[in-house]
């Protein structure tokens, strides 16, 4: 399928000055893709060119489309000397290959230097014209979707999930190649910057193609990592999760638009299963991951470390035999398979799913979380074509994941992520998902291994079934607390959960979550090689043990029993090691009370120590207290009551299990004093015990009015306004001393955490109430004594009135839910996102004619606030747009009167707004949307326009004149969004879901007055819609669609 | 453990009204802090000393980013840098050319030239502004003067176009820009008394009528580039005035001029017979300012001429402010009978606006 490329360059603006004489630019353009080069004409004399140049067409295989950025780059005309690059602008053509999403990218780019940063906008149309081919041997995988949302986008529904996709590519980094000595450090960032967006874009080709193989036609869940290894080489690697999507076909006028991604599934009638009855459950044998699940899963993984070549030092010699060990275990597992096609061989080895949203009824039972680590050396990479060596490092991790999962009697991982962390030539690849069993009618066949019994299951139960034990409870691999569900009564659950995955969206919560943190810092002696990697690996199981310890005990601290979003981050340095462990922890109702923290010293007949020991254990349960009443968490006796009145059964099961209580020596009890042994017991019979009480206690509460989760949504909030404010904050801190001590180093870093959380509240106070969703904390250690934190989040604001009332009809929920009957089964989901829907908008469809009672009063009002605040949002003074208008008059060159301006002026506000729909049609600059969220609060995504995946250079050797560090990387973070802004405007959008950034590297060398910053973003091009204007459109025209809206959307 | 870097970037460029209020009144980073402490705004949200501290450097920061931008206000509507809500584009811009009263009474028709800018520093001691609000202010100033020195059409129109101002604050600045072209004095001690309200109502007044724009839309001799349309005077009018003297040179007309106003005036002003005693000192005076306008020496003695000729006298013998509007009134009404005077035109023009002027100066 070539394709025939169209450029043309229309306009500059805000140039800078290149000849200091005349205080002008000469500027001209060269439009630059694969080895194809054009030039506009040199426009004389002006800082706002207008070059109107005529369409460049570039004639291209696309496989180079979808490899090649394409490349403008603005200079200064010179006559007697070489003509000065005023900057680069790169655009990913890719959105362009694939049918349903922008059909041309047109808007202002910012101009992009690496030293200078953004010094002016360009005016760019570009379009793309594919001609059909149909080469079964084709390179090329234009047409498959990527996302970088983990859960199934918004606007289509999943026909088939076939499973996990991952490729790598390597490269020599161009910063060590030799030439880098003698090239500018302007070249080499350009060269590396170009080198990096050749291989995201071949990496995205070779995925798309797996993705073609498996007959997928999209992949969900993208996630596009680099490694930079320094000498040894770049590596830039994807895994994602194929699918194929369907596009609903009338989004916009039937499907009220929900809060949560996979809430969205709910209303698409073909995802939905429509019986309750049948259901898959895995009967073997098995057990939960908490607590010495992890640290077991850590002592397999631990082996993984490889010493290569004794002596040598080279991990490249042994990579061969050891792939070649790999490829045999796969082989044999293939054959007992009974030998499936080759090309679905990888499917089969890792069934994972980089989701963390799924469409009702696939997931089933999660097991609990399974990670594994391993330690590697790094060598060159010799042959760039032939990566194998990080290949099999990778499959012996994914093989660990996979084999751990099994342990849990899950047969697949779902949200799965992998990483690393490098320190010179030490390397910590990470792994880490959930066990869980899915629902194999969801997946391809083949993709769940055989092995699986499978049987028919009456009365699923509603928001607990994940929750229930997929695990043999004689056959655990270690001891853990098993009781009934409280919430059917039926299965067995676990005491505590772990996932790595976001709330499921019919689970039942009680109180709201918070956002969990475990740190952790361990010093280690400084070493070379292997060395160094022994030594990293020795401490890494205690540091899992401990981190794991941590979440625990904050945890039954907040008094809460599961932990979702789960992330555990283990940064290596060189003379240290970091573990930040991130979660949101919630109350299941499903699951039992968790008991509390009891205090235990080792010297006793000390009557000051018993004192000390016995006040202790009041702050400990005091805080706990207050914790239970800050979170709303008020469990006990309320669902008692409720549980009992309406099944006759359950009731008199549950009342057998509250009176064996007292009495009964078994484990499965759980029990609200601390006396018992079930409570956590902290034996303080040391300094460092001491320590981590003390730290436990010392994390302070967000303010009120703040929440805060790292998964999407915050259980127990779903009243949001359309108000939301994405950021991303980075610190870095000098450690003092030099003898520091692991203790010191953990207050220091506990200290740091807490305090970048407390600006956090500070600076979006004037947002209360409001939560913080998605908390997203990366730590680096990027020199020997410096610890770099980075934040990106987003602030979302609610209504505190609706909070009330959702709790209210919470309540009233959870009275329905003892009639756990069909109907309970469709209510909830709408009542989870009431909020947001417009009444008349609901399916005539669904008869909820007991839930309409309970309802009617909730939607009208929440639909009257809604309104309120999109028209605040829009809202402007009016002389602000007078000014605008005259903004706009004085660029047409024409300095009119101030009667015409005056005159317009009443008109151009009425038609503003009127014209409010698209948020961007106000300003010359249209506002663009950036979340970490898959989802835009109060608004209804209507089309998804394309992956944007930007890498950014900043160098600069006038540190100082730049306001330092800080501001240095200030401006550069303020630049990169503005530069994803841009394009997602130019592509016809006013949105950025799922914003991730990926890498923040950040080196300095005051002494030098240099510094110089990497920075790597992605996120998903969206077009959405104010759920208040969605309203107006599908009165005034019920067959409307996305496509009125997206054309309004373009922007200048 | 210090903290090397310490940075938070919103999608939404997030402004503090209060923090930019302290920005732009220049204080440093550290009296900042201090002053919102004192704020009690610690109590008000429970964080720390340090929480304060890395919020205001990360404000700070910002507004000096925005700084750049705000010196050509059109530039922050189409930069892609910073998103920031309409309104609050227009908070920034307002603000950063808001400036003190005392401060642009310290500058006011002086030159806006590097010699004034080195007496800033007495001016922040007298005044009590830091000196790098004075600086901001002055280079305010100065900037928005350079742009439309040179500009044709309306001078308010012009500033407005350029600085995105708000209506109000286009019309100080133009009044600035008016006296900084012209050079008033308005520093002399007997000017004291009065504010930058006052300079700016009369910079009005002559800028609607007594610059070359306020002829009408097409200048009389179309070729002419010398003079800009609102910064000068029109040079023809002033030229011109010279004319007027005769109604102080001639007696005839001074004692026919007198006693009309007089016969009409009788019985209505409180200070009749002050006003007869002083009616040929008052108007020789307000004529002979006229007539000494082709100067440009004089042309800045303005306002000390208008308060030392008119208002002085007047207020010593305690006229009050409806009297001296009846009394100019009737002035310049009175002319009209005068039948051996030719200038009416002229005369109005030049009474109409001095009128205006002067029962804006008539205060204490």
């Amino acid at each position: 399928m070539p394709g025939k490329l169209k450029v043309k360059i229309v306009a500059g603006r805000h140039l800078p000055v290149m000849d200091r004489a005349s205080d002008l630019t000469d500027a001209f353009v060269e439009v630059k893709f694969g080895n194809t080069t054009f030039k506009t004409d040199v426009y004389l004399k002006s800082l706002n060119p207008q070059w109107n140049s005529e369409w460049f067409k570039f004639e291209v295989d696309d496989e180079d489309l979808q490899d090649e950025p394409l490349q403008i780059t603005v200079l200064d005309h010179d006559t007697y000397s070489a003509n000065d690059a005023i900057g680069k602008v790169y655009i990913d053509i890719d959105p362009l290959l694939y049918s349903e999403a922008a059909t041309v990218i047109s808007g202002w780019f910012p101009i992009y230097d690496t030293i200078h940063g953004i010094r002016g906008e360009i005016n760019v149309v570009v379009k793309v014209d594919l001609f059909n081919d149909l080469n079964r041997f084709r390179q090329s995988s234009c047409g498959v979707k990527f996302f970088c949302t983990t859960s199934i986008p918004k606007c289509y529904r999943a026909v088939v999930i076939h499973g996990f996709v991952e490729e790598l590519v390597v490269n020599e980094d161009p910063e060590y190649q030799w030439i880098d000595r003698i090239r500018t450090p302007r070249a080499s960032n350009e060269a590396r910057q170009r080198l990096i967006s050749l291989m995201s874009g071949e990496l995205q080709r070779k995925i798309g193609l797996k993705v073609l193989e498996m007959r997928g036609n999209a992949v969900v869940g993208y996630l596009q990592c680099f490694d930079l290894e320094g000498e040894s080489g770049l590596v830039v690697r994807a895994i994602g999760t194929a699918c194929t999507l369907d596009k609903l076909s009338s989004p916009a006028a039937f499907l009220p638009a929900c809060n949560s991604p996979s809430k969205e599934m709910k209303e698409s009638p073909l995802v939905h299963p429509p019986s309750h009855g049948c259901r898959s459950t895995h009967n073997s044998p098995i057990h939960t991951a908490t607590g010495s699940r992890l640290t077991q899963n850590f002592s397999v993984s631990v082996p993984t470390l490889i010493y290569t070549g004794t002596g040598s030092g080279s991990a490249g010699k042994e990579g061969g035999p050891l792939k070649a060990l790999l490829r045999q275990q796969t082989q044999s597992a293939l054959e007992q398979r009974g030998g499936s096609p080759h090309r679905f061989c990888r499917r089969r080895e890792f069934p994972f799913l980089t989701l963390t949203a799924f469409p009702p009824g696939l997931l089933v039972h999660v097991g609990g979380v399974v990670s594994a680590r391993s330690v590697k050396l790094l060598d060159r990479i010799h042959n760039p074509d032939e990566p194998e060596t990080r290949d099999a490092w990778w499959a012996e991790i994914r093989q660990e994941i996979k084999s751990h999962a099994k342990a849990l009697g899950c047969h697949a991982v779902v949200g799965y992520s992998e990483s690393t962390s490098i320190c010179e030539e030490v390397c910590i690849l990470s792994a880490s998902g959930t066990a869980a069993v899915l629902n194999p009618r969801f997946l391809q066949e083949g993709t769940v291994e055989g092995s699986l019994e499978q049987r028919i299951e009456e009365n699923l139960p509603v928001g607990c079934g994940f929750c229930h034990i997929p695990y043999d409870e004689l056959n655990m691999p270690f001891p853990a607390h098993l009781t009934y569900c409280y919430n059917c009564r039926k299965q067995k659950v676990p005491d505590v959960l772990f996932t790595t995955i976001d709330l499921p969206t019919d689970a039942v919560v009680v109180g709201k979550g918070c956002l969990i943190q475990a740190r952790l810092c361990r010093l280690k002696k400084k070493a070379q090689a292997e060395a160094n990697a022994t030594a990293i690996s020795n401490l890494l199981p205690f540091m899992e043990y401990e981190v794991h310890t941590q979440l625990m005990n904050k945890l039954k601290l907040k008094g809460m029993n599961a932990l979702f979003g789960l992330r555990i981050q283990i940064t290596v340095g060189e003379n240290m090691l970091m573990g930040l462990a991130s979660a949101t922890g919630v109350y299941l109702a499903a699951l039992p009370t968790p008991g509390g923290i009891q205090i235990a010293g080792k010297t006793p007949n000390d009557g000051s120590y018993e004192q000390h020991i016995s006040h202790m254990q009041k702050k400990i349960n005091d805080t706990i207290a207050k914790n239970k009443e800050l979170y709303e968490i008020n469990p006990p006796e309320v669902s008692e009551e409720i549980i009992g009145s309406p099944i006759p059964e359950p009731r008199q099961r549950s009342r057998l299990l509250r009176s064996q209580s007292e009495s009964s020596d078994e484990v499965t009890e759980l029990d609200l004093s601390h006396g018992k042994k079930d409570a956590f017991v902290l034996e303080i019979d040391d300094a460092d015990a001491m320590e981590d009480v003390h730290s436990l206690l010392t994390d302070v509460p967000p303010p009120s009015g703040f929440y805060s989760c790292n998964t999407e949504i915050m259980p127990g909030i779903n009243n949001w306004t359309s108000e939301i404010q994405m950021f991303t904050s980075v610190r870095v801190v000098r450690l003092s001393s030099l003898n520091l001590t692991n203790q010191a180093l953990n207050k220091n870093f506990n200290g740091l955490c807490e305090n970048l959380l407390k600006s956090l509240y500070f600076k979006l106070r004037s947002m209360t109430p409001c939560c913080l969703c998605h908390v997203n904390f990366t730590v680096s250690l990027p020199e020997d004594e410096l610890i770099q934190v980075t934040v990106t989040a987003v602030a979302i604001t609610f209504d505190k009135n609706q909070a009330l009332q959702t709790t209210k009809a919470h309540a009233e929920k959870s009275l329905q839910r003892a009639s756990a009957d069909n109907e309970e089964m469709l209510q909830f989901p709408l009542e989870l996102c009431s909020d947001s829907l417009p009444s008349h908008a609901f399916p005539a469809a669904k008869e909820h004619l007991e839930s309409a009672s309970s309802n009617s009063g909730t939607p009208a009002a929440q639909r009257a606030t809604s309104v309120d605040y999109s028209s605040f949002a829009d809202r402007c003074s009016s002389w602000i747009e007078l000014i605008k208008l005259k903004a706009q008059t004085i660029r047409r060159g024409s300095i009119k009167t101030t009667v015409t301006v005056e005159k317009a002026s009443p008109m151009g506000d009425g038609n503003f707004r009127n014209r409010s729909a698209p948020p961007c049609a106000s300003s010359t600059v249209g506002v663009v949307k950036m979340t970490p969220l898959s989802f835009i609060p109060g608004a209804k995504i209507t089309k998804y326009l394309g992956i944007i995946n930007m890498f950014f250079i900043r160098e600069t050797t006038s540190l100082r004149e730049e306001g330092g560090v800080s501001g240095f990387l200030h401006a550069f973070i303020a630049e990169v969004f503005a530069m994803v802004r841009a394009h997602v405007a130019a592509l016809g959008g006013n949105a950025v879901v799922s914003y991730i950034m990926k890498q923040c590297v950040f080196m300095e060398n005051p002494s030098k007055n240099q510094a110089q910053c990497l920075i790597n973003v992605s996120g998903d091009a969206v077009v959405f819609v104010r759920e208040s204007d969605l309203e107006v459109m599908s009165a005034q025209q019920p067959a409307v669609n996305c496509q009125p809206s997206c054309t309004g959307e373009v922007t200048t | 453990m210090t903290s090397e870097l310490d940075i938070f970037v919103g999608n939404t460029t997030l402004i503090d009204e209060d923090v930019y209020r302290l920005w732009l009144d220049g204080y440093s980073v550290n009296d900042a802090v201090a002053l919102r402490v004192r704020s009690g705004i610690l109590e008000q949200t429970g964080a720390t000393a340090g929480v304060l501290q890395s919020d205001t450097m990360d404000h700070y920061r910002t507004f000096h980013m925005l700084e750049r931008l705000l010196h050509a206000p059109p530039k922050l509507l189409h930069q892609l840098i910073f998103q920031i809500p309409p309104s609050r584009q227009a908070l920034l811009i307002e603000r950063y050319y808001t400036f003190d009263e005392a401060f642009v009474r310290e500058v006011l028709g002086k030159k806006l030239s590097k010699g004034t800018k080195k007496d800033l520093d007495d001016i922040s001691t007298k005044t009590g502004i830091t000196l790098k609000s004075c600086r901001r202010q002055f280079d305010n100033f100065k900037r928005v003067f350079k742009v439309v020195e040179e500009m044709r059409g309306s001078l308010v129109d012009n500033i407005q176009q350029h600085f995105l101002l708000s209506d109000r604050l286009a019309r100080d600045y133009a009044a600035i820009v008016f006296f900084a072209n012209n050079r008033f004095e308005t520093g002399k001690k007997k000017l004291q008394y009065l504010s930058f309200g006052d300079f700016a109502f009369c910079a009005e007044l002559m800028i609607q009528n007594w610059t070359l724009g306020a002829v009408g839309e097409a200048p009389t001799d179309p070729d002419s580039q010398m003079d800009d349309m609102d910064v000068d005077l029109d040079k023809e009018f002033l030229q011109d005035l010279k004319e007027l003297k005769v109604l102080v040179a001639d007696k005839d007309l001074l004692d026919l001029h007198k006693s009309l106003v007089c016969t009409v005036l009788r019985g209505k002003l409180s200070v009749f017979s002050e006003m007869e005693t002083n009616f040929k000192n008052l108007s020789r005076g307000l004529v002979n300012v006229a007539a000494k306008l082709t100067h440009n020496k004089d042309v800045r003695d303005l306002f000390v001429d208008l308060v030392e000729k008119f208002v002085e006298p007047c207020r010593s013998d305690h006229w009050p402010l409806s009297d001296v509007r009846l009394f100019l009134t009737q002035y310049s009404v009175s002319v009209h009978s005068l039948d051996g005077f030719r200038h009416q035109v002229l005369w109005d023009r030049y009474m109409g606006t001095l009128r205006g002027c002067l029962l804006r100066l008539y205060h204490d």
